[in-house]
């Protein structure tokens, strides 16, 4: 039996099943008759993808059916063989590689540029002096409205494009990683007191460990304000990348391409995501959250 | 400010000559306090909360930064803390938690050496959060004990854990102290503790020991035992409370 019929028994309360039934799928004592669990309740296997899926559907169905403009939006199967297209005629490659590129040396420069921005803060009263207040003003300055100036500086060309997208990773990443610091437990630094820990082992022992959450839980921001930096500086000035190739394709109508480096987006930072959640687990075995 | 020093003489662990300690300009919370704890001596130290138990011990741990006060403190080299938390760091396991600062190629056999002895064999590699809060303390004993204490600085730390629990670790902790025999001061709020343990008992007030009472009960100390409820209602009087009644309720922390 499978746990998608479990989670429907512990939401319908009356006709209960027979317990040695109940027994066996929950694993747990059958309770008293009637009486509703609180909490959602058990997750239902691959539920994230039901809602997509069901959005797709409607798409599908509502192409097919003729009620969906294909100059307003492509059919799905069109998408696919537009990407397809695409992707053999060797357009799609190039492009996809140059953003790639963008998003991991911006990804790249931001979290180095973050992490030691961090440290520098969180371990001296001095450092937070200086570094704090500016990336506090930077963080309340949007990334876009900072485009004009770095045109002006660094021109149009990658440069640019890779520093903008690393402004923008660099501030979760402090955000987080300072706090992550500052909120490390003082009796722990008590404790290394009295073991007489040296400086070095302190940190790599206890401040850093300690701090590791919070990284990553701004690993996770950056990821994501970098697809956000890369569709921006790929729109406003560019002569490749997906967000060129969607630019092009709006000036000619073509919905189908615009929809493959929509999906293309959405894969990517999916991707990303996923791969930043799988080493986050990893790392932090110790820490047995809810989300596990 | 009192200075630390390692030299002592051949039978004192701890000497403290006219300590005081304030944290606010008003009445010192140690107030010219003379405490000699023998080499190997087991103490136990009571108090009502505010009374300078936790202040005097973290005098001695050097863990008094916050505090003002004038006096002489001579403590052994090697001096242990064990606090009422087990104070493990979550993200390392038992076996790093227990030799976190510990040295050498032999750091490890030895931190395996202590978990064996506190009876946690095995668990090695388990993470803090997957032990009970009496296997936690037990891990932070064996983190104290690792490093050859001449000094042992115990502040409540049976005080979070429940009554069985608490009496099997009064077990370990006398056999781990007469295999190890390093100095013990224990800060506790539980009559029953320290004279089940000590050696010496003292009661602390207004900064000043106010009872001192040796502990002079042979084998094992038995809380039915008449002499020991006789102790027992002399220290609750010295803490100011005159029925004899055990103080497992009181919860206080000081």
């Amino acid at each position: 039996m499978t746990a998608v019929d479990t989670a429907d028994q512990e939401v319908r309360p009356s006709p209960a099943p027979p317990p040695e039934h109940d027994e066996a799928a929950s694993g747990r004592a059958s309770r008293p008759r009637g009486r509703r669990r609180l909490g959602p309740g058990k997750a239902i296997p691959l539920g994230y993808l039901v809602g997509p899926l069901l959005l797709l559907g409607v798409w599908s169905w509502g192409s097919a059916q003729g009620w969906i403009d294909p100059r307003i939006l492509s059919a799905p199967w069109t998408v696919v063989a537009t990407a397809w297209d695409l992707w053999e005629s060797g357009r799609l490659g190039p492009d996809l590689l140059v953003s790639a590129r963008r998003f991991a040396l911006g990804l790249t420069f931001g979290v180095l540029a973050g992490l030691a921005l961090a440290i520098v803060s969180g371990l001296s009263r001095w450092g937070e002096a200086i570094v704090d207040g500016p990336v506090q003003i930077k963080r309340s300055i949007p990334n876009l409205a900072l485009l004009p100036l770095l045109l002006l500086w660094f021109g149009i060309d990658e440069r640019m494009k890779i520093i903008t997208i690393a402004l923008g990773v660099l501030i979760p990443i402090y955000i987080h990683t300072h706090n992550g610091l500052r909120s490390i437990d003082g009796r722990y630094a008590e404790l290394s007191e009295t073991l007489r820990l040296r400086p070095a082992s302190f940190l790599g022992r206890v401040v850093l460990p300690g701090a590791l959450p919070g990284f990553f839980l701004g690993m996770r921001f950056a990821v994501t304000s970098s697809w956000l930096s890369l569709v921006v500086v790929e729109q406003v000035n560019a002569t490749s990348g997906i967000g060129y190739m969607m630019l092009l394709a709006g000036t000619y109508g073509q919905t189908d391409i615009i929809i493959v480096g929509l999906v293309l987006y959405a894969l990517l930072g999916l991707t990303s995501d996923t791969v930043v959640r799988i080493v986050q687990r990893r790392a932090l075995t110790w820490r047995r959250t809810l989300e596990d | 400010m009192a200075t630390h020093t390692g030299g002592l003489t051949a039978t004192a662990a701890v000497r403290t000559r006219n300590l005081y300690r304030s944290f606010t300009d008003d009445r010192p919370v140690l107030a010219g306090l003379d405490l000699t704890i023998e080499r190997g001596e087991f103490v136990a130290l009571l108090g009502r909360s505010g009374s300078g138990k936790s202040t005097l011990l973290r005098a001695l741990a050097g863990l008094d930064q916050d505090a003002t006060g004038t006096g002489d403190i001579e403590v052994p080299e090697q001096v242990s803390v064990v606090f009422q938390d087990s104070r493990l760091l979550p993200w390392q396991r038992v076996l790093r938690n227990v030799v976190l600062g510990l040295e050498g190629p032999g750091a490890k056999a030895k931190g395996k050496e202590a978990l064996a002895e506190v009876g946690l064999e095995g668990r090695e590699r388990a993470w803090p959060r997957e032990l009970s809060g009496g296997e936690q303390q037990r891990v932070a004993l064996a983190r104290s004990l690792v490093r050859e204490p001449e000094l042992l600085l115990a502040d409540e730390p049976f005080g979070a854990l429940d009554a069985l629990t608490r009496i099997r670790m009064h077990g370990l902790l006398r056999a781990l102290y007469e295999r190890h025999r390093p100095a013990v001061l224990l800060v506790t709020h539980d009559v029953d503790e320290a004279i089940v343990l000590a050696d010496r008992v003292l009661v602390l007030d207004q900064g000043h020991v106010r009872t001192e009472r040796r502990i002079d009960l042979d084998g094992p100390r038995d809380p039915s035992d008449p002499r020991f409820a006789a102790i027992r209602t002399e220290l609750l009087s010295a803490l100011g409370l005159d029925s004899p009644r055990t103080t497992e309720t009181e919860k206080e922390e000081s």
